[in-house]
């Protein structure tokens, strides 16, 4: 195609200066920047010729925000106060990246990591003939605008990736953790254009309920955090585990393979969604950008793939998610080249144009490559299925992205200029502490009312109404449920499900995440959710030494280097702690500009990241879950309390944000970690939980309400060197690395000799009276409360708030 | 030898749809029992690729099916009823038991296979309504067997069993007061929602407002049975909410017992 002088629709670049070049970029909703737009006018000078729709379409798509991680790649001048500057060579090569590689290099044979960063999904071992892929995605912008629809695709987007990882895995759980506004907030204060907190939890819940439910995949683990600033742009994070055969592993395409689409119909909806996802909302942002879900539709495509990659009949696949068949394709075919005929897909309705099709967003289509004499078999088991399956093009050794529309060629892109062509960006970032006020504590004497206050408080009450939405026993696999004790109502710290019936083994899972603590510094932020993340597996019985983790950042505007300091401070928290834990990161995705203008100026999410864990135990009997089991067994408190009150649920509910955020310290926690899973091990713990937002006395609440057995504390036990003499502190403190459990008085001497040298206090024992007393350091009564308050004021619907 | 065993093999067809989700569970649990279950596509019996008549056995798992689009069941139900119904009909009066689970509840209901199996006329006598809280809900209920049903699939339970549902449509309603006088008289209602004591209650008791706590209801034979909750879900002691509690000995699940019923069934009718 060389030489030829127009392919398709000619749009004339060639002669515009840099601000029409802008310009054209706005008014497309291309979000290309002007160097990006300049290096697409080079790159069509050399080839002669002005570019068409088309490849304009596919070039903003491949160079979207969220296609290419542009701003994880950029080369980053970072300044922090009083140090002198850095050169970032790329947050995610420097830090993400770079930790993963230390940690399996440590880890040497027993590295468990299959696949990492690659593949649409990072896939761990499960045994010795099986893998586990796991992916976690967000859908912000789409579930502010409709959150019903964003929801559902969201959580339809990341299970076709889990599809798409190696030849195919079967999904088999799901997880979705949202950031809402808190659902009493005033209607009158509501910014315009923005849809009310209490309509998009109950859009989003249903959306993830009707798209996972329909699917048949257990929704097994979540978790909501509340916070104002989430009003504009609520955070939806979706994600799916799938399990895969290991020899199903390997995949690439090869010239000459046929490239079939299997699924639903290409229509107009979700034009932009690439793109568009890196543009600010505002009042008049088009929801067309939003597409439409329909889960019947996808689990007849899982059904047909996971069959054909079973009978050896695929080459390569990979979904259709932000960007289409333009995206699927010019990824999958970029070593080789591919010619793609549109005609050929079959379409909701027509005339679509060709870019339209080539990059609707339609939700539930997969590409596959499979050597053309397959075809035929392919598409007997598409037939049963009733899904439609057609032969869109093929794979080639040009080199070059060929499209082409009812005989005419409308795209011929260098596959090296469309992923290598990107000019890497240039930031600055900043960072420098935040003066903020420290957290006094108010609270004497009786401070029950504070923990009834914190239990009833929109972060840390109960999400049942949401949980029992969801189907979490589909598969058959919930070994621990969200939802344990005698009335299944207790939280626990993590789920553990059985992918695989008859293999023996299963899969725990957990997540940590806090919003206020990236308020008043992002890198202890990173490292407590990280922590905290690991410390829910190690909770139910998971090995820390075994753990997995995939990172999910969500950020507002990378543009102001305060924020962008701000991502610098997490990642390198992330680095630090995930080697320090020798927890690799698998996978990862990154979201930015959520953020919503408004008149008096932008309200940006505060510094998000969501860590996911995932840990394989090699057998179900050792488990462990959070009630209480039985009275007259002894309470110990595992690690050491400091006064950290800053971020914490205390110094919210006083309306506060504090400053002495909870620090990681993995040379304490890690130690302890592995000694309290060998004491799992040995059965020796009845139950255990750990330690997270609302410290001490939530915990404690929340592990005597699921067993419906009392408990009495005593704080004069704390451990030796802990000089503080405030109650409320010890009680509401966040400190990490602590966990609370319950062992059998016939346990004890075992117990505590496998404890000794590290921090262990006996605190107190469950008792028959139902009931939570807890004496102060001062002997005196320090919470008082019968479980049944404890219940009401934790209770609280989500739902019908 | 081997060829006695082969003949003694029970097939198991578990019936698929588009949207039907809970073969995988259903096919271990029938597997458990001692069956070998086969995923049977419904497209595969309407194109006559794999025929009703070779299984001894039928289950219609849960799931939803082509999305529960014109109600629960609804449209699975009319193509088993009008474009399958001689098939099930030489299956039923062959004696072979049929179970359907949830999803597979409402389209027994909705063909008019439930509560009485007659060919031809096909009248829908009941239904499976939304839910009294109005949304789908997951949770752990006990079920109480029915001892005077002709039910061959609670054969041997005889205490509330533990077996949790997940559904948003799952109440039982009758055409009429008549209607439900016969289900209730002829004792063909096979379980009832009861706390763990067996005694009847209000919400989250009875899950979603069912007349008469109804939790499962088989035809006059007592070899069609249907039921809401998820018997599959309960085959191992660890699948059960409060296992961790417990660690009794007994390492099966309560519902296990219904498939091994069946398959008994089967077993004694080769």
């Amino acid at each position: 195609m060389n030489g030829a002088k127009t392919v398709g629709t000619p749009v004339e670049i060639l002669e515009l200066g840099d601000k029409d070049l802008v310009r054209l970029s706005q008014d497309h909703l291309w979000a290309l920047s002007r160097d990006e737009m300049i290096a697409v006018q080079e790159y069509f000078r050399t080839e002669g010729r002005p570019p068409s729709r088309l490849e304009m379409e596919v070039i903003a798509q491949t160079w979207s925000e969220h296609c290419k991680h542009k701003v994880f790649s950029s080369m980053i001048e970072y300044q922090e106060q009083g140090k002198d500057s850095e050169l970032i060579d790329g947050i995610f090569h420097q830090y993400i990246a770079q930790a993963t590689r230390t940690v399996r290099q440590a880890k040497g044979s027993d590295d468990y990591c299959v696949s990492v960063f690659l593949d649409n999904a990072g896939v761990i071992s499960y045994d010795k003939d099986c893998c586990v892929a796991f992916k976690v995605e967000t859908h912000n912008h789409p579930s502010a605008l409709e959150p019903y629809g964003g929801a559902g695709t969201g959580i339809g987007g990341v299970i076709r990736d889990v599809l798409g990882t190696g030849l195919g895995a079967r999904p088999c759980f799901n997880t979705d953790i949202f950031c809402f506004a808190p659902p009493d907030w005033p209607y009158d204060k509501l910014p315009e254009g923005v849809l009310h907190p209490r309509r998009i939890l109950r859009g989003v819940v249903s959306g993830v309920r009707d798209y996972g439910n329909r699917m048949g995949i257990p929704t097994v683990s979540g978790g909501i955090q509340f916070d104002e600033k989430f009003l504009g742009n609520p955070l939806v994070y979706c994600g799916t585990a799938g399990v895969i055969p290991t020899k199903r592993m390997k995949k690439g395409c090869r010239a000459g393979d046929m490239l079939v689409a299997i699924g639903g119909r290409t229509g107009r909806d979700g034009l932009h969604g690439a793109t568009f996802s890196s543009l600010d909302l505002h009042k008049d942002t088009p929801t067309s950008t939003v597409q439409i879900g329909n889960p019947i539709v996808e689990k007849k495509v899982t059904e047909a793939l996971v069959r054909a990659r079973d009978e050896g009949l695929l080459r390569d696949v990979t979904d259709c998610g932000a960007g289409g068949f333009s995206s699927a394709i010019g990824e999958m075919a970029k070593e080789h080249g591919a010619v793609v005929f549109l005609e050929k897909a079959p379409l909701k309705y027509s005339p679509l144009e060709d870019w339209e099709i080539f990059l609707s967003e339609s939700q539930e289509r997969m590409v596959a490559a499979i050597a053309p004499e397959h075809f035929n078999q392919l598409k007997k088991i598409c037939q049963i299925e009733e899904v439609e399956v057609v032969s869109l093009g093929q794979v080639t050794n040009s080199h070059r992205l060929v499209v082409w529309h009812d005989g005419q060629v409308v795209g011929d892109l260098a596959m090296s200029f469309l992923h290598k062509g990107v000019p890497r960006q240039k930031r600055k970032a900043i960072w420098q502490p935040k003066q903020l006020p420290q957290c006094e504590v108010v609270s004497e004497g009786n401070v029950t009312s504070v923990l009834l206050q914190a239990l009833h408080s929109w972060n840390v009450c109960s999400r049942e109404t949401i949980i029992r939405q969801y189907d979490h026993e589909v598969r058959g696999g919930a070994v621990l449920k969200p939802l344990v004790g005698t009335c299944a109502d207790g939280p626990g710290d993590a789920s553990v499900v059985k992918a695989v019936l008859d293999k023996p083994g299963a899969i725990a899972i957990a997540h940590g995440i806090n919003v206020r603590y990236g308020q008043i510094d992002p890198y202890w932020m990173a490292g407590s959710v990280i922590e905290e993340a690991i410390r829910g597996l190690v909770s139910v019985g998971g090995n820390p030494d075994r753990v997995a983790i995939l990172d999910n950042f969500c950020w507002g505007n990378p543009d102001r280097p305060e924020l962008l300091g701000d991502l610098v401070r997490a990642a390198k928290a992330c680095h630090d702690f995930a080697v320090a834990f020798g927890a690799p990161f698998i996978s990862g995705k990154d979201s930015f500009y959520n953020q919503y203008q408004t008149d008096s100026g932008p309200i940006s999410i505060p510094p998000t990241l969501l860590i996911s864990a995932m840990t394989v135990l090699p057998s179900e009997e050792c488990v462990v879950s959070m009630d209480i089991k039985g009275t007259k067994n002894h309470i110990y408190l595992l690690g050491n309390t400091r006064v950290e009150l800053g971020g914490s649920i205390y110094a919210e509910i006083q309306g506060r944000l504090g400053c002495d955020v909870p620090k990681v310290l993995p040379e304490e926690s890690l130690p302890l970690m592995r000694v309290l899973h060998r004491a799992i091990e040995q059965n020796l713990v009845r139950s255990c939980h750990d330690l997270s937002e609302g410290g001490l006395a939530v915990a404690a609440a929340e592990m005597a309400l699921a067993g419906r057995i009392g408990m009495s504390l005593d704080l004069r036990s704390m451990p030796e060197h802990s000089s503080i003499e405030q109650d409320a502190a010890l009680l509401f403190s966040e400190s990490n690395g602590r966990f609370l459990v319950e062992v059998s008085h016939s346990q004890q001497q075992k117990f505590e000799r496998l404890m000794s040298g590290l921090p262990c206090a006996l605190l107190g024992e469950t008792v028959e009276d139902a009931s939570l007393k807890v004496v102060g350091r001062t002997g005196e009564v320090a919470i008082e409360v019968a479980l049944d308050d404890i219940e009401r004021s934790w209770k609280r619907s989500l739902w019908t708030s | 030898m081997a060829r006695v065993r082969q003949k003694k093999e029970i097939r198991a067809a578990v019936l698929r749809a588009a949207g039907t989700n809970c073969d995988y569970e259903t096919g271990y649990a029938l597997t458990l029992a001692g069956a070998r279950p086969v995923l049977v596509h419904v497209r595969e019996l309407l194109d006559g690729i794999k025929k009703l008549n070779d299984y001894h056995l039928l289950i219609i798992p849960g799931g939803f099916s082509y999305g529960d689009d014109l109600g629960a069941g609804k449209l699975l139900a009319n193509e088993v009823r009008y474009l399958l119904g001689e098939e099930m009909t030489r299956f039923v009066k062959a004696g072979k038991p049929v179970l359907g689970i949830c999803n597979g509840f409402q389209v027994l209901v909705k063909a008019g296979f439930l509560p009485e199996f007659q060919p031809g006329e096909w009248s829908q006598e009941m239904s499976l309504v939304a839910n009294d809280s109005a949304r789908f809900e997951c949770r752990w209920t006990f079920l109480k067997p029915n001892p005077k049903s002709p039910c061959v699939f609670t054969q041997g339970i005889t205490e509330p069993i533990p077996v949790p549902i997940a559904h948003g449509e799952g109440k039982v309603v009758f055409r009429d007061a008549l209607i439900q006088e016969q289900v209730v008289n002829n004792n063909l209602v096979a379980f009832q929602y009861v706390d763990s004591e067996g005694n009847a209650g209000p919400y989250p008791v009875n899950p979603n407002g069912s007349a008469w706590d109804i939790a499962g209801i088989c035809d006059p034979t007592g070899r069609i049975l249907g039921m809401m909750p998820h018997p599959e879900r309960h085959v191992h002691q660890w699948q059960h909410p409060w296992w961790t509690r417990r660690r009794h000995n007994e390492a099966r699940g309560a519902g296990l017992r219904i498939f091994e019923n069946a398959v008994q069934l089967c077993k004694d009718s080769l």
